[in-house]
């Protein structure tokens, strides 16, 4: 009795601890097999150079077009995304701070909207798209993409400024203050480390993203120059690089995706170390 | 169980010390006892006798290393993984920290009590049977048997009869706790530990609880933490002042609440009144 | 200067509550949009028609979606049924046996996972899982497979879906307080015993919760499927063989959908589909997590 209960403890205690050890091997496994296959066809041109004639027979040239797209299409996307995103997420915590039934209604409906998948952004974007008579574009994209990654600003940055003490608001409306200059004058103040960290997640989320993009910003082997020019962005040319029978090519597309993935890497930890070093100053 | 009552029948030379020195018989017997977490010395060199079937109250300021000291008991402190206890411990004939004895079983040997209630996330009736269960018990009638023995001795049985199988987290704050305290019974532990059991609870089910301890306390060694002055006085037969990790003044409660032989206790009496 | 503070008071005002109020309404206007285009299909065809109808061919106005959907939840409950006991396992080995510094390891390593985008998992799967698939998996089971398959897609998906679900169970399970743990210890029980009993047991309902909304984003993850899992319409019940999941539907043939009548409304009506039933499971899980966290 004693005893199977021990090896029972023992049995688990190990496939838990295997468990746990086995997603590093595995996040480990993926890092590596990204740029081994990828350092091998990485080269200067890759991220200098916009695809040349021929470029999709093994010619030369590189994806600097798609580089270029989807920090734009990132970019401008967090940015509307800010915009919308932060004064909700101040709404949330300083007007409705004191009726929490509707605070915990609002945040329930924020976290389910996480759950939409990218493509149906994408769907609705192409529909919003032809609906408005615009092209597959930079701005269709980014629209598109903003929407995707709104949710992710709001609650990230939410979850922040909820950890503010309710005390630190009153003693300001106290001295006068409306709510509202309560909000970006104080809360956001307190709460910018954390908005940093969210604008990186959203960021992140948003140079990765393929199946929005997929619909609505077209692809070119162009650098957009404008909001209404298609624009090609780093996951779909990883993805249509990959389905070329050209093994040069698809070389091209592992080059890419270690691109991609550094790029990605870059952001995953400097968003860590940030909340982890603002964490410490940031008034509790 | 065969190997608690065989620890019982060897008495260790420690005990027979321990038994020349003292009148009233030993429960526990703490020696050189220090708790350490990294950049803070938390007990300081404890050395402590808790009579048998008697209520021993440690008092003291928050911080002091009341709660540590109850949880070094019975090895809580485990869980603690940055803790580093050292010194004897002596239950029941055996070093509870240097023993090779399941820890399991050492620990049913002491009820706990906390500072708010925890019911186990099951119903009221496995709530009471699961350390049964523990002890490897299967007899469904002795269980039974056992489960209303126990419910009517913290004076819950009338009160959940006949929602036994509804979740013990429906009861109000104050039967719950009750409802640990049976739970703890049921394993038949020798002594109780307490940690500020009342605290959380409003002053009905507090003097429910205490006048519980009063009814028990002549079949268990009760090791009671608490801040509140005046329920050390109503309850206590030994009163261990703590400061700041350090036992700074024991005795009986007669002696030492109206002669404090130092100042920091007359200070904490000036304060608790 | 009292009025123009006023005046900026308003409009900062209202910009928080019409941004707010956007984001709210999002899911509404994406399921009339998608309604409205999917609108011309759902007045030629009923709805339990084209949910249960196999018969695919848009160019004689047949859409029959049952191949799609038997192959999204194919591929679903497969990633479930690897990452489900994984995750379950890590997560109690992290709240309750893990060393800090183990911990400290295990924070990044789970927001990277989480981070790596879906084509970066496609580009793994075609590199890994499929040629594994094809030449060690099928040969095991004494069959034959290209490698593009349900199972390929559900090894990828799994992994995907791990960090998700791997996170909201962390934070389940250090939602159970510590003095329950000590009180089921304090009563003889094993440490284990004491996980078994309280933390897994206690934590019920955030279990399943997670589980299902684990079980939602693998329904609607698109690009690293699709990838892998062959694309061809059929409904099988063989893993090693292709299969069809709904986004990949979506995504593979938007280039085509407005030459072909019908086309692209039926592309809408899938994604219709898609966000109606992850949106459901969604607010159904969600809400017994935030049920249990406001306890």
């Amino acid at each position: 009795m004693k005893q199977a209960k021990l090896i029972e403890e023992k049995i688990f205690k190990s496939l838990s601890g295997i468990a746990t050890y086995s997603l590093i091997a595995i996040l480990a496994f993926i890092i590596v097999v990204i740029f081994v296959k990828g350092f091998n066809a990485l080269s200067f041109d890759m991220i200098t150079k916009t695809p040349k004639g021929g470029y999709y027979y093994g010619g030369e040239g590189g994806v600097l077009n798609a580089i270029i797209g989807s920090l734009y299409i990132a970019l401008g996307a967090t940015l509307i995304a800010v915009l919308i995103g932060v004064p909700a997420a101040l709404f949330i915590n300083v007007h409705l701070v004191r009726h929490k039934k509707t605070q915990t209604t609002v945040r329930y409906f924020l976290d389910a909207l996480w759950g939409i998948p990218s493509i149906v952004y994408g769907a609705f974007g192409f529909t919003l798209m032809l609906y408005l008579g615009m092209n597959a574009s930079l701005l269709a994209g980014i629209i598109t993409v903003a929407l995707l990654i709104a949710p992710i600003v709001v609650r990230t940055f939410d979850e922040v400024l909820s950890k503010i003490p309710i005390g630190m608001q009153e003693s300001v409306l106290a001295m006068g203050s409306t709510k509202t200059e309560t909000a970006f004058k104080i809360m956001l103040k307190q709460g910018f480390p954390g908005l940093i960290t969210a604008i990186l997640l959203a960021f992140g989320r948003g140079i990765g993203d393929a199946a929005s993009v997929l619909f609505t910003a077209g692809y070119t082997d162009l650098i957009p120059v404008n909001l209404d020019e298609p624009a090609a962005t780093l996951p779909l040319a990883i993805f249509f690089q990959l389905s070329s029978p050209i093994p040069e090519v698809r070389e091209r597309a592992y080059a890419a995706a270690a691109i991609l993935t550094i790029i990605i890497l870059i952001i995953s930890l400097s968003a860590r170390a940030l909340s982890r070093r603002y964490s410490k100053t940031i008034i509790k | 169980m065969e190997l608690v009552q065989a620890k019982v029948m060897t008495p260790s030379p420690l005990k027979a010390t321990r038994h020349e020195k003292a009148s009233v018989p030993s429960a526990i017997s703490i020696k050189n006892l220090d708790v350490h977490a990294p950049g803070h010395h938390i007990l300081k060199n404890i050395n402590l006798e808790i009579p048998k079937n008697k209520v021993t109250v440690l008092l003291g300021p928050s911080g002091c290393g009341k709660t540590t000291l109850l949880k070094s008991l019975n090895r809580l402190t485990d869980l603690y993984k940055e803790l580093n206890v050292t010194g004897t411990i002596n239950i029941d004939g055996d070093d509870i920290l240097n023993t090779r004895q399941n820890v399991a079983d050492l620990r049913q040997k002491m009820g706990l009590l906390s500072q708010r209630p925890y019911p186990l996330p099951m119903s009221i009736y496995k709530n009471v049977a699961y350390g049964l269960r523990l002890k490897g018990i299967k007899d469904k009638k002795l269980i039974a048997h056992n489960i209303e023995k126990n419910l009517r001795e913290v004076g819950l049985w009338d009160e959940v009869k006949d929602r036994l199988n509804t979740p013990a987290n429906n009861l109000s704050i104050g039967q719950q706790q009750r409802l640990c305290l049976a739970r703890g019974l049921a394993v038949k532990p020798l002594i109780i530990l307490a940690d500020e059991p009342t605290s959380a609870l409003d002053p009905m089910s507090s003097s429910t609880i205490e006048k519980l301890f009063r009814e028990i306390k002549s079949h268990y060694t009760i090791v009671l933490v608490t801040h509140i002055l005046r329920q050390a006085k109503r309850l206590a037969d030994n009163v261990v002042f703590m400061y700041y990790g350090e036992i700074i003044e024991q005795g009986a409660p007669d002696d030492i609440f109206k002669n404090p032989k130092t100042e920091k206790l007359r200070q904490y009496m000036l304060e608790g009144n | 200067m009292l009025s123009k503070r006023k005046i900026s008071d308003r409009i900062s005002n209202g910009w928080m509550i019409a941004a707010l109020v956007c984001i709210l309404l999002l899911p509404v206007i994406i399921g009339v949009a998608l309604y409205f285009k999917s609108a011309p299909l759902l007045s030629e065809h009923t709805l339990g028609e084209l949910i249960t109808s196999s018969n695919w061919h848009p160019n004689k106005g047949n859409f029959g979606f049952w191949p799609f959907i038997t192959s999204s939840m194919y591929v679903t409950l497969l990633s479930f049924v690897f990452a489900a006991p994984v995750c379950l396992l890590a997560g109690i080995y992290l709240t309750q046996f893990a060393s800090k510094k183990l911990i400290d390891i295990m924070h990044p390593v789970i927001d990277i996972l989480a981070g790596l985008p879906s084509v970066i998992y496609g580009v793994w799967g075609v590199l890994i899982v499929v040629p594994f698939t094809a030449n060690v998996l099928a040969p095991l089971f004494n069959t034959e497979s290209s490698g593009y398959s349900i199972l390929s897609g559900g090894i990828v998906l799994a992994i995907m879906c791990i960090p998700y679900m791997l996170n909201m169970l962390i934070e389940i399970f250090n939602t159970v307080p510590r003095g329950l743990q000590e009180a089921s210890l304090s009563l003889g029980a094993s440490y284990w015993e004491s996980v078994k009993h309280v933390v897994i047991r206690g934590s019920y309902p955030g279990i399943i919760s997670s589980f299902g909304l684990g079980l939602a984003k693998a329904f609607g993850e698109t690009l690293a499927v699709m990838m892998v899992v062959g694309n061809m319409v059929q409904a099988t019940a063989n893993p090693f063989k292709a299969g069809y999941p709904l986004p990949a539907l979506i995504a593979n043939n938007y280039g085509e959908m407005l030459s072909i009548p019908m086309y692209d409304s039926a592309l809408m009506f899938a994604a219709l589909l898609l966000l109606v039933i992850i949106l459901l499971i969604n607010l159904v899980f969600r809400y017994f997590i935030h049920k249990t966290q406001q306890r």
